[in-house]
């Protein structure tokens, strides 16, 4: 009789070989990419229901968006914009990983999303028709089309994979949550292939009521183009966005011994929270440098490696400032070198998918050695005092970039990742 | 419009077949791929374009377009 020998096996390497984006700057990753570098704003004037009487009437709007691309015809009518963005960024990460028929479906091929919110224009809508009308007339779509975890179950649904399926509601960190989460997953060695992502679509009068009740909402609606400055002394809060980002994270060894096209590799992340206030962050930043430094140690990597912080930076008075401390903290002399960028300021906050398209965006400037830049820094503000690549890309190939997000409920998120140099664990 | 033209139109749209499909011995369910869902939401629109009351009872036993049509014409 042999004896069984119960061990732990040893963690995994983790690349993220595909990407895929819906963005109010493009409909896919590309375009997306493009318009980031471009330094172009996706924020206008809301076109999809009537603004008035709200403070707030800007968005960036995902336009053009075809949902019957990605679903059956009959789906494609009645499936919620978060639903469909998710499937549709979903399989556009799959088809860029180009893993074909090495993509197991028997389980082991999971899906985790960050959603803060979910179908909220269709509780809007049957709010409505239950006014009016009695509940007797409420959708038999509205509960399975509101909740968040349903665009996780597309996913599944329509491509196919039968792993595990979670859902992170931590509000603007969701989509950061779900990846490092899935990452870990991956790197733990319960998947060799993990869709990870985010979406969001509650452009609705309801969402824009809400935030501009709280002031967080940019009012600055004669210009919605400079809307979303974060770090500029002149900003006056975030501007709601929508859309998905998914990234197709995979083990590092499987993924180069099948020859994939390694964007970045994620080597570190962690979650906290401030335990502060319900919305406002806590002022010396010390949850978001715990969550930075959190990210560093699980990476192994000193803080130095970092050339690049892609911040949460959203434009709100407090997050900005806050933000800044905590690079400061983390990083002491060495944040004067490094670059950080804001793509709130050209997408506008795309809140629970808002860290998973911060995450893909990481990916692609790592892989392409170019940094998007921060729009409308035209004025920085005095408390915020670093290199925040303003309004033109910048060519510069970084070791490591950070990645934050954090949500109300002062829940952290932070990613470290880096560039992949192809180097390390050549199969040859 | 009779009432058959009526409901084949609605089943078309609600179950997004085309509408030389919904023919009244077409089965909602098997033949034109409603789930559950779809058949509440179908008999809503029915009660909304008839101006009809379908209680749960009567709406299960409407399984082809001819039971739709056939309970139709009998109010």
């Amino acid at each position: 009789m042999t004896a069984t020998v119960f061990s732990r096996p040893p963690l995994r390497e983790v690349a993220v070989t595909g990407i895929g984006m819906v963005s109010p700057l493009g409909l896919d990753g590309v375009s997306t990419w493009e318009g980031l570098l471009e330094g172009r704003s996706g924020i206008g004037p809301i076109t999809r229901f009537d603004t008035a009487g709200l403070a707030a009437t800007i968005a960036g709007e995902v336009r053009g968006f075809r949902p019957e691309d990605y679903l059956p015809r009959k789906e494609a009518r009645r499936t919620p914009l978060f639903m469909a963005y998710a499937v549709a960024a979903a399989r556009m990460a799959l088809e860029d990983a180009a893993l074909g028929e090495e993509l197991s479906r028997d389980g082991r091929t999971g899906v985790y999303v960050g959603c803060g919110i979910g179908g909220l224009e269709v509780m809007e809508e049957n709010f409505r028709i239950m006014a009016e009308r009695g509940p007797g007339r409420v959708s038999p779509f509205l509960i399975p089309h509101f909740i968040g975890n349903m665009a996780g179950g597309m996913v599944a649904m329509h491509l196919g994979l039968r792993g595990a399926n979670l859902t992170f509601a931590t509000a603007c960190a969701a989509g950061a949550h779900a990846v490092g989460e899935a990452f870990r997953r991956v790197r733990d060695g319960y998947a060799d292939v993990m869709l990870a992502g985010g979406s969001e679509a509650v452009v609705t009068r309801t969402c824009l009521a809400g935030f501009a009740a709280m002031k967080a909402l940019s009012t600055r609606n004669d210009a919605p183009e400079a809307a979303s400055r974060p770090f500029d002394k002149d900003r006056d809060g975030f501007v709601v966005g929508e859309g998905a980002c998914f990234l197709v994270l995979e083990n590092l060894d499987k993924a180069r011994a099948r020859g994939a096209r390694i964007y970045a590799r994620i080597r570190g992340y962690d979650s906290g929270c401030d335990a502060y206030h319900i919305t406002a962050p806590e002022p010396e930043g010390a949850g978001m440098a715990a969550c930075m430094t959190g990210a560093l140690l699980d990476g192994g990597l000193a803080p130095e490696t970092v050339g690049w912080v892609n911040a949460h930076g959203t434009g709100t008075p407090l997050n900005d400032v806050c933000e800044t401390r905590a690079i400061r903290e983390v990083f002491g002399e060495h944040a004067q070198t490094l670059a950080v960028s804001a793509v709130k300021s050209m997408t506008g906050h795309l809140l629970g998918a808002a860290g998973a398209f911060a995450a893909g965006v990481s990916a692609l400037g790592l892989f392409h050695g170019i940094l998007p830049p921060t729009r409308n820094l035209d004025h920085p503000d005095p408390a915020c005092d670093l290199d925040y690549i303003p309004k033109k890309a910048r060519k510069r190939a970084v070791e490591a970039a950070l990645t934050n997000a954090f949500g109300f409920g002062g829940t952290n998120a932070s990613l470290l990742m880096t560039a992949d140099s192809g180097t390390e664990r050549d199969p040859t | 419009m009779s009432v058959e033209d009526k409901v084949r139109k609605v089943i078309a749209e609600k179950l997004d077949v085309d509408i030389d499909e919904v023919v009244p011995e077409a089965s909602l369910v098997e033949d034109l791929g409603a789930d559950s869902l779809d058949l509440v939401e179908l008999m809503m629109s029915m009660e909304d374009v008839f101006d009809v009351d379908i209680s749960d009872e009567q709406a299960e036993k409407l399984r082809t377009v001819k039971d739709v049509i056939d309970f139709l014409e009998s109010l």
